[in-house]
């Protein structure tokens, strides 16, 4: 199955190099038939627990790349694929305004290929590897489809940011090899188990700023509201969808499988980190008036939420809570996949907006769910499950969150029961953030009247991209009220040793001992109480049923123009624009956002007659203003001193070489 | 069973909001109403019709049903009486407070789709007092929940007595404030008045009008008896009966009602003159008295997970 899905991939390149121009697009069919099957192949391999395979490229006799698929990686190649299924779908009509169709039909299946090598990477040279290669596809893809010189700059901070990252990562591996002396994943951990704290302490500080960096925690998550809305939209579900979670994936590779995590303060790092970005990134959401801005701020606060799943488990795992700490693992692989789904569906809702309206800024649009009614459908469920209401997905693992964190009440010392505790009061924060945020979103572009023409004239997406979106959001609903599903998929996932991907491997305790029951309802042995969604669903549903029964047969209504306290003529211009809406906050928040505003009067006759005004708000980038900025004049002014080495002088150039020379000669003598 | 209970709240909470109201107006020197009037009102509201926005999308109708079953749904996970093992496993805390979220959320967004000046402003003020409200309410009961080692409702009410730790006190403190701005009341919001400036949740349900507007106020009734049978099932939950067979619950129901009656009479009479003895505050003065609040939330949990009581 899988080696059918490689095939088809390949062939999807291939094809997307030589076919006619016109037949271009069904290519993606392609593409998306390869991600079925790599789908089924990793979830049959997840529900059975069979030892996937492994094979090893050999590059030279001493050089070897080694790929290999356990249960942790089954999962990531899970997500990955069945997003790339619906993306693939919905690209078919997608890209039909495409400049570059060839060039973006092979990028993209690059992409998808890079990402799924670097979750089956069993060692640092493939790993490494197949993450500069995601790292340089995604780069030419958010750059391809503009001309627009912004998204060249969103390109270089992308490319900047990411390569950073990697720069840490692979001082992370080099400083594991040098104690270790192998590449191998799984050698690694071996050979780390009795090394110094201080090392591994070491590698775990370089592996979670390079990760963090791919996931976009705060403060190093600027390049995401940048370079997600550069990109295609196909392209930015993609990364906001699976590409981030590759820093996931890597932080539970390396921290909770190669290091072992059994260091408290990792986990309290990891948590605080997932706290602040939870909630800054739900609070940058707010201001954003640009929907795919607001959607990539959101990927921070769910890598957040995620994040504070996966410190939990650090922390009860470094005190000898396996059982707590297989539940807190559960919540933060439950949530990744639930973003994966409900992100992508959002990124997706919004190209199918910017086709259909012609614009990114919430404040044009408005009334969209009267003329994109499907789109607009979709993007509700969306937003319903990342704001975690039930029944859709987003609830049950921030419910898992809640109750891994509760846990920390339970645990031995003051910080460590104080720290979970203070993550789930950020957590429920974020929730009511999010809510806002989505209210705002939904309300501001598809409820109320049309706020520009182009709006008015908005026309519904075509049926591959209808369908693709439809798909998602039933997902949302299915693993929302069915989440033994995804607890089948996640229990095989041993939580010690991660790094042996699971052959011959069964660690002290997996997930399954925690989650146990896949069946309906939703039993959790070791957590602190049990829900059933399903009956929340079928209650709302039945309910309104019968309701709609009751009270809505043979009422009388009327329609008639909005009554709003008696104004006589509602202008679209009379709404709640998204600026209005977050104005509370943004004074209520004041110390975070830091408000700037400007008001600029031209008189005809100062002061009597205006002759027009102009307004101007926006909020502080506090990162980008007090570090990054800071950061990058030094080195700027750095790079202008060093500049005075080259005068093109050819003699000055000659005196380096011989003063060099003269250098190497006294070392070495 | 144990999931009929929400009949009560059903059937009951417009009489509680008729309470509300006659206490508030006997301490205001006032007669007052009855406290039948708000069946009264929702049944004159079903019978009216309805007037439907023309800028109105499909939202606007569904909303009502959503928020509508919403509070069912919640209210089906509180024990009211008898905290017995329920017939669907729906007796979790956290999923109460979220199911009542997915209400308020669709009620923000109908109010922005007729696309009015004053349904928008009802919305983004609903929402920021949300924001301000949940942590609060949050740690509130995560207080609640740990005391008990679950976050099950019914698990809570077994376990606890009357406000039986420094702990629970401040919880209750804090939760008390929330429940004031969930519901709507003065200092938070002002129920009684239809003043542009003040409205909050008023203004969300500006253009709703016949049986849609009575089954958005019938929900807001419910959720407000709703929050009070939380407040009593976490704080004070005694009397409340443990469960059993049928015929062992006969004797212990009709005290465990008395009981809850006067709880809830209780509660009432708190929030009544709080409402007449405050002014509504300044929107912006909100986020100082929540903020308040938070702390005091804070401080219960620190108490009881630093002194474990």
């Amino acid at each position: 199955m899988f080696s059918a899905g490689l095939v088809m991939l390949a062939a999807g390149m291939l094809s997307f190099a030589a076919a006619p121009r016109k037949s271009l697009n069904y290519l993606y069919l392609l593409y998306a038939a390869a991600a079925a099957a790599a789908a089924f192949y990793a979830a049959r391999a997840l529900y059975t627990g069979a030892p996937a395979g492994a094979f090893s490229l050999v590059i030279s006799p001493v050089l070897t790349m080694g790929f290999r698929g356990g249960p942790l990686q089954m999962f990531f190649l899970f997500a990955l694929s069945v997003l790339s299924a619906f993306v693939s779908l919905y690209s078919v009509a997608y890209m039909r305004g495409s400049q570059t169709p060839r060039a973006h039909g092979v990028l993209y299946g690059l992409f998808i290929a890079s990402m799924g090598a670097v979750f089956l990477s069993s060692d640092a040279l493939s790993f490494l590897v197949s993450w500069e290669a995601m790292s340089l596809v995604s780069y030419f893809l958010v750059v391809s489809e503009t001309e627009s010189p912004g998204a060249r700059k969103a390109g270089l901070t992308y490319a900047t940011m990411t390569h950073v990252g990697t720069a840490f990562i692979i001082a992370a591996f080099m400083l594991a090899f040098s104690a270790t002396g192998t590449l191998d994943f799984s050698g690694m951990a071996a050979g780390l188990a009795g090394k110094s704290v201080a090392l591994k302490s070491a590698i775990f500080v370089l592996a979670f700023i390079g990760f963090g960096t791919k996931a976009g925690v705060v403060p190093l998550h600027i390049w995401l509201p940048r370079a997600h809305p550069a990109a295609p939209s196909n392209v930015s579900a993609l990364m906001s969808g699976v590409m981030i979670k590759a820093g996931i994936y890597g932080i539970v590779l390396v921290c909770l499988g190669i290091l072992g995590g059994n260091v408290a303060w990792w986990g309290v790092a990891v948590l605080v980190a997932g706290g602040l970005s939870s909630v800054l990134g739900v609070l940058y959401a707010l201001m954003e008036h640009d929907l795919k801005r607001l959607l990539a701020y959101h990927s921070v606060e769910n890598i957040g939420i995620i994040l504070m799943g996966i410190g939990a488990a650090i922390l009860f795992y470094s005190f000898g809570q396996t059982a707590f700490a297989g539940l807190a693992l559960a919540a933060a692989l439950y949530h990744t996949l639930n973003h994966a789904i409900f992100k992508s569906l959002l990124f997706l809702g919004a190209g199918s907006v910017a086709n259909g309206a012609h614009t990114k800024n919430m404040e044009e649009m408005g009334g969209l769910m009267k003329r994109m009614p499907a789109t607009g459908l979709f993007f509700l469920a969306g937003s319903v499950a990342i704001c975690a209401l039930p029944p859709f997905n987003g609830f049950v693992s921030e419910w898992l969150t809640f109750q891994a964190l509760l846990l920390g009440s339970t645990m031995p010392l003051a910080y460590s029961k104080i720290i979970p505790l203070m993550g789930a009061a950020a957590l429920a924060l974020t929730g009511a953030l999010a809510a806002a945020c989505f209210v705002k979103a939904v309300g501001v572009s598809f409820l109320g009247l049309p706020r520009s023409r182009q709006a008015g004239a908005a026309k519904e997406a075509a049926l591959p991209m209808t369908a693709a979106m439809g798909a998602l959001a039933a997902l949302c609903l299915l693993l929302g009220i069915a989440p033994g599903i995804v607890l089948a998929l996640i229990k095989g996932i041993p939580f010690a040793g991660l790094s042996q991907m699971g052959i011959g491997n069964t660690g002290p305790v997996s997930i399954a001992g925690i989650v146990r029951g896949a069946a309906l309802p939703f039993p959790i042995a070791g957590g602190f109480s049990s829900f059933w969604p399903a009956g929340i669903f079928m209650v709302l549903l039945a309910g309104s049923a019968l309701m709609l029964v009751l009270t809505g047969a043979g009422g009388r209504k009327t329609c008639g123009p909005a009554w709003d306290c008696g104004i006589r003529e509602l202008t679209p211009r009379m709404q709640y624009t998204a600026t209005a809406f977050t104005k509370p906050l943004r004074i209520i928040f004041k110390t975070v956002y830091m408000p700037r505003k400007e008001l600029r009067m031209s008189y005809r006759l100062k002061p009597f007659f205006v002759r027009g005004l102009a307004y101007h708000s926006d909020i502080t980038p506090f990162f980008e203003k007090y570090i990054y900025e800071p950061f990058i004049s030094l080195v700027g002014k750095a790079a202008m001193r060093t500049r005075n080495l080259q005068s093109g002088s050819l003699n000055l150039y000659l005196g380096y070489i011989m003063l060099t020379l003269i250098a190497l000669l006294l070392i070495w003598a | 069973m144990g999931n009929l209970q929400f009949l009560i709240m059903l059937l009951l909470s417009p009489l509680l909001q008729g309470v509300i109201k006659k206490i508030k107006a006997l301490s205001q020197g006032r007669v007052g109403s009855g406290v039948l009037q708000p069946y009264r009102d929702l049944t004159r509201l079903f019978k009216k019709e309805m007037v439907i926005p023309d800028s109105a999308s499909w939202v606007f109708h569904a909303a009502p049903y959503i928020a509508f079953m919403a509070v069912i749904a919640a209210s089906m996970m509180a024990p009211v009486l008898n905290a017995g093992a329920p017939v669907f496993r729906m007796g979790d805390i956290i999923a109460l407070i979220y199911t009542l979220a997915l209400g308020r959320f669709f009620l923000t967004l109908a109010g922005l789709d007729a696309g009015t000046a004053f349904g928008g402003e009802g919305s983004s003020r609903e929402a920021t007092v949300a924001i301000l409200v949940e942590p609060t309410m949050g740690l509130a009961i995560f207080t609640a929940a740990i005391a008990a080692g679950s976050t099950g409702i019914a698990a809570i009410t077994k376990s606890s007595n009357i406000l039986q730790s420094p702990a629970n006190v401040l919880a209750f403190a804090a939760f008390f404030v929330a429940l004031l701005a969930e519901t709507g009341r003065v200092p938070v919001d002002n129920p009684d008045t239809h003043l542009e400036l003040t409205m909050i949740h008023e203004g969300m349900v500006l253009e709703y009008s016949g049986r849609y507007l009575a089954l958005l106020e019938w929900a807001h009734y419910m959720k407000q008896m709703l929050l009070f049978t939380v407040a009593i099932d976490l704080f004070f939950p005694f009397g409340v009966s443990a469960g059993g067979s049928f015929f062992a619950l006969l004797p212990v129901i009709p005290k465990a009602g008395i009981l809850y009656a006067l709880k809830l009479l209780l509660l009432a009479a708190a929030v009544a003159v709080t409402e007449s003895s405050r002014a509504k505050l300044r929107f912006f003065q909100l986020p100082s008295l929540l903020g308040g609040a938070f702390v005091l939330a804070l401080l219960s949990i620190i108490t009881l997970v630093m002194l474990g009581r």
